[in-house]
């Protein structure tokens, strides 16, 4: 509960702080005049001397009204703050308090200390003192001899690898990175249709080992993947080896340090390698969705531990991803598509934007098979050595798209079952057709990797379409 | 050192019981329903079990997932638990 404050000055100061200890003797000129005033002391109670004060043992009133500063000064009218001040300003304390010469042998300004309450050693502490009446999940206590690492494994908590220990502290410090309320239903999850609250998404975000400032990128992740468009019920249960593949644009990836340059896909980079992970555990531990239960993969891929990316969009000369789906230039965005394992197209000859096209066609065709066609999207990803060759030859998005496509239009002779002395194939009847093998819209391009490297990646996707999976773009919310 | 505190990750949710039905002695003059998953030459199977059902008197009817991808509609699964007896569901590739 924030504690109601008296109408009037009140002050937070303690002792600790020698701007404080400047200002001590000004208390007893302000509790002079017409404004009352009220102290309240975060350490020592008999400080400060000019006037007596309240002890803000718990530090409740710093806590509640966000004081991150001593002294602060602040106007309560009506029960409610309306303004105020910290650190020394002679200007600003003369005008706050209507005593025009307040301080006047005092220097013009001094910085204020820090506020007991934002104490990097007792922040944690307080938070969950003040702010755990927030949260509803069950407490889990463990034994004093218990190794929690090898508890949480025994549970069947983790993914394989270890996770970082969901304490309240660490959840409720994950949960400082969204605005939303703990007890938010962001989505229904597979494949119990469980209720998925912003709370049990920051539990898993802690085990992930993932920051608060990632926590707005996995929940919109989340809610992007547990939809019916998606289907990650389906993409969970299939026996094919597919899982969410996340790609995140925009400026805000950035500004959590997310990797869209060298081993993009791979080992090092906390915010991609977390995002990715704290989705996959909470579809394990909130869904229900474990390997050998309702994941019946055969052969299942490494990304399916965590695939997150974020597209090089500086260096990419045909716009962005989240773009091209209909996100505004700026906005941060998550892409999710249900995708195997990367792999890696070599063409180090292609001087010509036909010649690379050429290779990337061939490539695609061999997306899950090279008969199959129309039941699978793909990613193509390109690397900065290989979209040179585009920027050169002004080659943009749709112009990439549409040459992709028509070499992709494949003589159904090709196609049906028997031809090239394969089983699997079309039937006969459309021996005389052409068939494109990718669905319109089937192709989807990125830009990431290192700045050397005449390679790009192909991402093959899963069922397409109403019968299995569609990829969803989301804005990320704070 | 005092004993960690963890939040629970999960739903905390426990599966609920329910009463398996005693296996039918007999399925002559019972209902069953045969429930195509909609994989590919499920459909084969499903007739020949059609045929043999029929054989020991059983009354059958079909019915169809739109996809074997998703969970089967809530309206299919009450349709079936109120015209049938018996169910089976099937997966052929």
């Amino acid at each position: 509960m924030k504690p109601q404050l008296p109408d009037g000055i009140v002050a937070i100061v303690k002792r600790e702080c020698a701007t404080c200890v400047m200002v001590d003797p000004l208390f007893a000129n302000i509790a002079a005049s017409d404004t009352p005033l009220t102290v309240y002391t975060q350490d020592d109670p008999t400080f400060p001397t000019s006037v007596t004060a309240l002890h803000d043992a718990d530090l409740s009133v710093s806590w509640h009204y966000d004081i991150e500063t001593v002294p602060t000064l602040l106007r309560i009218e009506n029960g409610e703050e309306v303004d105020r001040t910290f650190g020394w300003s002679k200007d600003a304390w003369q005008k706050f308090t209507g005593i025009t010469d307040l301080g006047a042998d005092l220097p013009v300004m001094r910085p204020g200390c820090g506020s007991l309450s934002v104490d990097p050693n007792l922040e944690d502490e307080l938070r969950v003192h003040f702010t755990s009446s927030t949260l509803h999940s069950r407490h889990v206590e463990l034994a004093s001899a218990e190794d929690e690492f090898e508890s949480m494994f025994t549970r069947g908590w983790t993914d394989g690898l270890p996770v970082i220990p969901p304490t309240p502290e660490r959840v409720l410090r994950m949960l400082t990175g969204t605005t939303r309320s703990p007890q938010d239903v962001v989505a229904i999850a597979p494949p119990n249709l469980v209720e998925l609250t912003v709370e049990k998404i920051a539990i898993n975000a802690v085990m992930a080992g993932a920051l608060p400032e990632y926590l707005p990128w996995i929940i919109t992740a989340l809610e992007a993947v547990c939809n019916d468009e998606f289907n990650m019920h389906g993409v969970l249960a299939t026996t094919m080896p597919v899982g969410p593949v996340i790609i995140c644009n925009g400026p805000g990836t950035k500004a959590i340090g997310m990797n869209s340059g060298i081993n993009v896909f791979g080992q090092g980079n906390r915010a991609n390698l977390t995002i990715g992970r704290a989705v996959q555990l909470t579809i394990r531990n909130v869904g229900g969705g474990k390997p050998g239960e309702v994941d019946r993969a055969t052969h299942g891929n490494p990304g399916k531990l965590s695939f997150c990316f974020a597209e090089d969009e500086a260096g990419s000369p045909f716009g962005t991803l989240a773009q091209g789906r209909g996100i505004a230039p700026q906005q941060n965005a998550v892409t999710v598509f249900a995708g195997e394992g990367p792999r890696c197209v070599v063409d180090q000859a292609a001087r010509t934007p036909e010649q690379l096209t050429n290779s990337f066609a061939a490539c695609l065709r061999a997306t899950h098979h090279p008969k199959s066609v129309l039941s699978f999207d793909a990613i193509l990803v390109i690397s900065p050595d290989h979209s040179r060759v585009y920027a050169e030859a002004g080659w943009g998005r749709e112009k990439i798209l549409s040459e992709l496509y028509a070499r992709l239009n494949i003589p159904g002779a090709e196609l049906v079952k028997g031809a090239l002395d394969m089983a699997e194939g079309l039937p006969a009847k459309f021996a005389d057709r052409i068939v494109p093998k990718f669905k319109a819209g089937g192709i989807l391009l990125a830009h990431a990797g290192g700045g050397a490297g005449l390679f790009s990646s192909i991402i093959g996707g899963w069922a397409n379409g109403a019968m299995g999976s569609t990829p969803v773009t989301r804005p990320v919310l704070s | 050192m005092s004993a960690p505190i963890l939040l629970d990750p999960t739903n905390e949710s426990r599966p609920a019981q329910r009463e398996q039905l005693a296996r039918p002695t007999s399925i002559n003059g019972l209902t069953v329903g045969l429930l195509d998953i909609a994989k590919a030459r499920g459909d084969i199977y499903l007739n020949r079990l059609e045929e043999l059902l029929v054989a020991e008197g059983a009354k059958v009817l079909r019915f169809r997932k739109p996809t074997f991808t998703k969970p089967a509609p809530p309206d299919l699964r009450h349709e079936i638990s109120i015209q049938c007896n018996v169910v089976i569901e099937a997966l052929a590739d």
